[in-house]
């Protein structure tokens, strides 16, 4: 095969292994500038994940499985929203929670479904003209809706929370409360609403690896993306558009681990890549910009808000 | 009719204790509406799980066995969570601590008496546990990296160290292709109690280690410093506290007492080193709820931690009699946290009813 085509395929095979990273990631973006902190992503992404199974397999109907899992994630998030916001219970142990229990959850419902493959997976749409570009057409234009739909919402969710009024109510509930009460804010309902969008994100990736991506379900098929989506998070500095980089480039290492196989790696070692490069990632950051980190981060964040409270 | 809620500093010991007990049953009675969902009698489950772990001499000793690692690690997890740092990494702590182990076992075990290979065993993996503690310590600290993260990450690449030990170079050459090192030689294996996988040297250790723990959080000045950083960082920064150096020694202490426990497990149950999934069954995550519900105090994690290794045996009990899937025992943790920080609420928060005039 000549090296051109490997590196499309490479690409191809990237933007699709970074689409669950993008969606979870735009997700606890919403929730994070709210001023909510939510570990529990990679619980909710199983939730999605095996809804999003079930019910494609039982209905036979991709984008039925895409809705429920879309809307399973973000009611599971509600409980996320009710112990922090409402309870104002620390939020790092509630994720942690919310992970154990969505990741059992999960195993408990989809027992019955393991090593059985779908018949009907989401189906590759072509986009007419632009799929015909050479190399970039194959790579951005020729794929399941999933890779579109992560793509339409990131650009939605870059321009509401820059340009809109709602974009900047949310920013000033995670990052002065006071202020947005005073303004008539109402600011546990706009975390409420945060969370569970975040959730609802993290739903919908979670439908793209079983639905998509593969077309099974497995118990811990997740296997630490929704960790990573909360690293991007980071990494991306809060922001929408830095989420595309940071998830196409966590997509491109998932791809290599499979790629330099042939090269006789130990398979232990490149599975080990995406963790090692989370780290990686942080740690160049924390070299080069923790000053600027800290300013971008919501002042709020991990801080539960008490009305009226000085 | 108007609710209303008011923060508060201290509620009482007593009144604590009724919530924790309160919330610990509203979990219970969440795991038998799971139950009731899957068409099982929940009393009849519910009732199963007790009698599986505490209901006969098997079932204790095997809780036993099982609450060695779960009190080890969430005394060690209780001192980080005070100091309000989230340890998440206990689980690849301990299997740090099994890698060291058992290089020592297998490498100086055989020309050592027995006392000298359990003390370099658990010496070795003490090391080998806090130093992989220390590392997200540094890059917090160092370089602000999360510490969630950080020790999440580090879980997933120690999982795949010990999976490339056991296939790779230390594949036993005795054990025909399986994924096993060679057995530790018979002087490094703890003596257990006839009939049981308990061994008494594991009890002590476990029940020092809380109570040295305890000793260290209430009653020292690391300690203090430990609780000055977790509850108000500010007036930690203004007292002059070495974050650095307080919270590297906190993490050294958290994964060192987890290495410990996979040397337990090791030296006492496996007696070689095998798959992650084998060497801990996701000790380091449960121990997390074992802390919490034993109130971030070392020493109530031996309460806590026999409670739930009751849990984690009588759920495998009726896992297998009621063909239910091993994913069971995570949705049980799960509901018990969630509610165990739910009834938090009412420890931090006095709610009075008022009626309006």
């Amino acid at each position: 095969m000549p090296i051109l085509e490997i590196i499309e395929n490479i690409l191809v095979r990237t933007v699709v292994a970074g689409t669950p990273l993008l969606l979870g990631t735009l997700g606890e973006v919403v929730a994070e500038r709210s001023g909510i902190l939510n570990l529990g992503v990679e619980g909710m992404m199983s939730v999605g994940a095996v809804t999003g199974f079930i019910v494609t397999f039982t209905t036979g109907n991709p984008w039925l499985g895409l809705l429920v899992a879309t809307l399973i994630g973000a009611a599971f998030s509600v409980l996320h929203a009710f112990i922090t916001i409402s309870l104002r219970a620390n939020q790092v142990v509630s994720g942690l929670a919310l992970t154990m229990l969505g990741l059992g959850v999960s195993g408990l419902w989809g027992k019955p479904y393991i090593g059985r493959p779908l018949t009907t997976k989401m189906a590759e749409i072509r986009i007419p003209v632009l799929s015909e570009i050479p190399v970039l057409g194959r790579v951005l234009f020729s794929h399941d809706p999933y890779v579109y739909l992560s793509i339409v919402l990131g650009i939605v969710v870059w321009f509401l929370l820059r340009y809109s009024k709602l974009g900047i109510t949310l920013r000033s509930v995670g990052e002065n409360p006071r202020a947005a009460e005073t303004q008539g804010i109402n600011v546990n309902l706009v975390k409420y609403i945060a969370v569970v969008v975040g959730g609802a994100f993290a739903g919908m990736a979670g439908a793209h690896l079983s639905t998509a991506y593969s077309k099974s379900w497995i118990e811990g098929m997740t296997s630490g993306r929704g960790w990573i989506v909360i690293a991007l998070t980071i990494f991306a500095l809060w922001e929408p558009s830095r989420a595309f980089l940071g998830a196409y480039v966590f997509g491109c290492i998932f791809v290599l681990q499979y790629v330099l196989q042939p090269l006789g790696i130990s398979p232990n070692i490149l599975a080990m890549m995406p963790y090692l490069a989370t780290l990686g990632v942080l740690f160049v950051y924390g070299l080069s910009s923790a000053g600027k980190r800290r300013m971008s981060a919501p002042a709020m964040l991990g801080e539960p808000y008490i009305r009226g409270s000085r | 009719m108007k609710i209303k809620v008011f923060p508060r500093e201290y509620a009482g010991g007593p009144f604590n204790a009724l919530v924790l007990l309160l919330s610990l049953l509203a979990g219970l009675v969440a795991v038998g509406v799971v139950f009731a969902l899957k068409e099982i009698n929940p009393f009849f489950a519910i009732f199963s799980i007790f009698k599986g772990s505490f209901g006969s001499w098997f079932g204790i000793k095997e809780t036993i066995t099982k609450a060695i690692p779960l009190i080890l690690i969430g005394a060690g997890l209780a001192l980080a969570y005070r100091a309000k740092f989230w340890n998440i990494g206990a689980e690849s702590q301990l299997l740090l601590g099994a890698i060291f182990a058992t290089w020592v076992g297998l490498n100086w075990g055989p020309s050592l008496p027995g006392w000298a290979a359990y003390l370099l065993m658990f010496l070795a993996g003490f090391i080998g546990g806090a130093l992989w503690g220390m590392i997200p310590a540094v890059l917090k600290i160092h370089f602000g990296i999360n510490e969630v993260i950080s020790t999440l990450m580090l879980n997933y690449i120690a999982a795949e160290i010990v999976k490339f030990l056991v296939v790779g170079p230390w594949k036993g050459e005795t054990k025909y292709g399986y994924p096993y090192t060679d057995d530790l030689p018979d002087q490094a294996i703890l003596w257990l109690f006839p009939y049981s996988r308990v061994s008494p040297l594991l009890v002590v250790l476990t029940v020092f280690v809380a109570l040295f723990l305890c000793y260290l959080v209430f009653r020292s000045r690391f300690g203090y410093e430990i609780r000055v950083i977790g509850e108000n960082a500010e007036a930690a920064r203004y007292a002059g506290i070495d974050f650095f150096k307080t919270l590297l020694l906190v993490m050294a202490i958290s994964g060192g007492v987890a290495g410990l426990a996979g040397v337990g497990e090791l030296a006492a149950i496996h007696h070689h080193l095998s798959y992650p999934e084998t060497i801990s069954a996701g000790y380091g995550f449960t121990a997390i709820i074992v802390a919490w519900l034993g109130r971030l105090n070392p020493a109530y994690t031996i309460l806590s931690g026999l409670f739930f290794a009751g849990i984690v045996v009588g759920g495998d009990a009726i896992q297998m009699t009621m063909g239910l899937p091993a994913a069971t025992v995570q949705v049980f943790n799960g509901l018990i946290l969630t509610f165990l920080i739910m009834g938090d609420f009412f420890v931090h928060h006095r709610v009075t009813i008022q009626r309006e005039a």
